[in-house]
C-alpha cells in the first residue's frame, strides 16, 4: 500500500488500465525489472494534454487545444501552448505527455530550420502538410515498433498550396493513421467528435460534397465543443486557443475562455449550500 | 494462436506481485475484407469503416490495395501494421520491376508476402492478408494469408471483424457446402460462378455484415479484376449494378498487358 497523497482515494490504482495517469506516482515503487538490466523507455505518460479538435472549413482547417497540462489529477500547468506551427501551412496540435510534445518540437523545429536553410540557397520545395504528416507517422510508428512509444496523439492540420486544399489528419503513439474532416483525441473523440460531425454533415451532407462550414460556423461550432469538453472533462481548463489555417498562413488565437453556466449546481446535492 | 505474451497466472504472493503496466504495441481496427475467384476474374472487397473499440475513427480508410495490373490486395487487423506492411510489399514489388523489367506475377508476390510476414514471426504484423487477381494461365485467385505467412490458394476467403458471419455463408454459395445436387444433375464445381452472382454475394455478405457486426460499415470498394480478352459486359452496362452503385475502370500501372482492374464503390450503413 503506497501512502504518498497521490495515491489517496484512487481506486483505480490497482486497474491497469489508467488511460489519463491519475496517479502518475503511485507506480513508481515497481523497479524490479530495472534489477534485471533491461532498458526503460517511456512505459506511462506523466504530465499531460487532454483533447484536440479539428475541423475542416471552407478556407482552411481549425485546430483547437486547451493550455492546460495536468499532473494526474493536478490541474498542474495552466498556461500551456499545445498548439505548434512547423512553416508557413502546417499545424501540429498534441495531446499526451507533454515532455514528449517537447522533443517533438525541437526535433522538428530542426528539421524545418534545415530546410529553410536549403530553400534559401536552391530551388527547394518546401515541406508540404502532407510531408511532415508522413514523417510523423514513420516516426510515431518506428518508435512503437522499438517499444519505445511517442506518447501522444497529434492532429495535423495544414493548406497544401500545389493542391489548393486543406489537410486533416491523426496519428497516435502506436502508429494509427487516419484523416477526416472531423478530428477530435481523446475524451474529444466521445464528446466532441458526434457534435462536430453532425455540425459538418448538416451543411456537406454525409459525403461531404456540399459547400463546407464557414470560418464564422466553425470557430462557433468549436467553442461550443471547447465548452462540452470542461462541463465534463475533468482533465481540461477553460482556457484555450484555436488556430486557424489557410492559403494566407497560420493565426493562433489568444487564449480565450467558454462562458458557462453555473447556477444550477447551488440545487445539487454535495455542490452548493445543504439544508439536508 | 498467441499474438500476444500473456503474464503470469498466478503469483505465489499476490500482494507483492508487480504492477504490470506494459505498453501494448497492438490495436485492432476492425472492418472486414472477402475475396471471390471466378474462371477468368477475381473479386476483392473491403469496407472502409476503420474503428477502435467503440470510436468510429474514420468512415473512408482504404484496405484494399491495387498492386499491379493483375493484382488487388485486402489487410485487415491492425491498421497501421496494414498501412505499413502494403508500403514494404510495393516497395519491394518497384525493387522487383527495376530488376527484371516486368511486374511480379500473382503467385510470386503470393510467395513474397509470406516471407515478409514470417519474417517479423516473433513481433508479428497483427495483419490478416487476402490476395486476389490473375494467375499466369489467365486464371482467377485468391490467396489469404494468416498474420504469420500461412497461406494457401483458395477459390474464396472472409477475414476480419465480420469473418464468423462471412465465411460460412461463402463456404455455402461458393463451395456449395450443405447442399444437395438435384438427383441425376451433374456435381456442384465450386470457384466457377459468374460476375455477377459474385457481385451479389460480395453485396449481400457486407450488407449483412453491416446490419450485425457494429465494426463493418460506412462504405464497400470492389476491385473486380479480369484477364485479358474477357468480356466486361457483365459489369458494365445499364441496369447492372443496383442503385447507389458507381463503377470506374483503374488505368494500368505499367505498360499494360491487358488485364483490366475495375472498381465498384457502394454506401453502407453508418449506424
Amino acid at each position: 500500500m503506497s501512502h504518498h497523497p497521490a495515491m489517496w482515494k484512487q481506486p483505480s490504482a490497482h486497474s491497469s488500465f489508467n488511460d489519463y495517469a491519475t496517479f502518475p506516482l503511485a507506480q513508481t515503487q515497481r523497479h524490479s525489472a530495472i534489477s534485471h538490466g533491461a532498458t526503460q523507455h517511456t512505459q506511462q505518460p506523466l504530465v499531460t494534454g487532454t483533447s484536440v479538435l479539428g475541423i475542416k472549413f471552407d478556407k482552411g482547417v481549425m485546430i483547437a487545444a486547451d493550455n492546460l497540462a495536468s499532473y494526474g489529477s493536478l490541474a498542474r500547468f495552466r498556461d500551456i501552448q499545445r498548439l505548434h506551427p512547423l512553416g508557413k501551412h502546417t499545424l501540429l496540435g498534441v495531446a499526451g505527455d507533454m515532455s514528449d510534445y517537447q522533443w517533438l518540437k525541437k526535433e522538428l523545429d530542426a528539421l524545418l530550420r534545415q530546410e529553410e536553410a536549403l530553400s534559401l540557397t536552391d530551388s527547394h520545395p518546401s515541406l508540404s502538410p502532407s510531408n511532415i504528416y508522413d514523417l510523423l507517422a514513420n516516426l510515431f510508428y518506428g518508435r512503437r515498433s522499438k517499444m519505445n512509444p511517442v506518447w501522444n496523439a497529434v492532429l495535423v492540420g495544414g493548406w497544401d498550396k500545389n493542391k489548393k486544399e486543406s489537410f486533416l489528419a491523426f496519428i497516435d503513439l502506436l502508429g494509427t493513421t487516419y484523416t477526416a474532416p472531423t478530428l477530435a483525441t481523446g475524451f474529444g473523440a466521445h464528446l466532441a467528435q458526434p457534435l462536430l460531425r453532425e455540425a459538418f454533415e448538416a451543411k456537406a451532407g454525409v459525403d461531404g460534397k456540399g459547400p463546407l462550414l464557414t470560418q464564422e460556423e466553425g470557430e462557433k461550432l468549436i467553442d461550443d465543443c471547447m465548452k462540452v469538453l470542461f462541463y465534463r472533462d475533468a482533465r481540461s481548463i477553460n482556457k484555450y486557443q484555436v488556430a486557424i489555417i489557410t492559403e494566407e498562413g497560420i493565426t493562433i488565437s489568444d487564449s480565450k475562455s467558454a462562458p458557462t453556466e453555473w447556477s444550477f449546481a447551488e440545487g445539487l446535492r454535495g455542490y452548493g449550500a445543504q439544508t439536508q | 494462436m498467441a499474438l500476444y505474451a500473456q503474464p503470469p497466472t498466478s503469483y505465489s504472493d499476490p500482494t507483492t506481485a508487480p504492477i504490470e503496466h506494459r505498453f501494448n504495441p497492438y490495436s485492432d481496427n476492425g472492418g472486414s475484407i472477402l475475396a471471390i475467384a471466378g474462371k477468368d476474374f477475381s473479386v476483392i472487397a473491403g469496407d472502409t469503416r476503420q474503428s477502435e473499440g467503440y470510436n468510429i475513427q474514420t468512415r473512408y480508410a482504404r484496405k484494399v490495395w491495387q498492386l499491379t495490373d493483375k493484382v488487388v490486395l485486402a489487410t485487415n487487423g491492425f491498421s497501421a501494421d496494414g498501412n505499413n506492411f502494403v508500403k514494404r510489399v510495393k516497395q519491394r514489388l518497384e525493387w522487383y520491376e527495376h530488376a527484371h523489367h516486368k511486374p511480379m506475377g500473382l503467385k510470386s508476390i503470393a510467395r513474397m508476402i509470406q516471407t515478409l510476414l514470417y519474417g517479423k514471426r516473433f513481433f508479428p504484423y497483427y495483419v490478416y492478408n487476402i490476395l486476389g487477381g490473375i494467375e499466369e494461365d489467365g486464371s482467377g485467385a485468391v490467396y489469404s494469408f494468416d498474420p504469420v505467412g500461412s497461406y494457401e490458394r483458395e477459390a474464396c476467403r472472409a477475414a476480419g471483424a465480420a469473418q464468423s458471419l462471412i465465411q460460412p455463408f461463402l463456404d455455402n454459395q461458393v463451395y456449395f457446402k450443405n447442399q444437395q445436387p438435384e438427383p441425376g444433375a451433374a456435381p456442384f464445381v465450386a470457384g466457377n460462378l459468374p460476375l455477377s452472382t459474385i457481385l451479389s454475394l460480395v453485396v449481400d455478405s457486407f450488407t449483412s455484415a453491416t446490419e450485425r457486426h457494429i465494426e463493418v460499415g460506412d462504405g464497400m470498394e470492389i476491385y473486380v479484376v479480369m484477364n485479358k480478352g474477357r468480356t466486361t459486359d457483365d459489369l458494365i452496362g445499364p441496369g447492372i449494378l443496383s442503385e447507389g452503385m458507381h463503377v470506374e475502370e483503374l488505368g494500368a500501372l505499367g505498360e499494360g498487358g491487358g488485364e483490366r482492374t475495375f472498381l465498384v464503390t457502394s454506401p453502407l450503413k453508418r449506424d
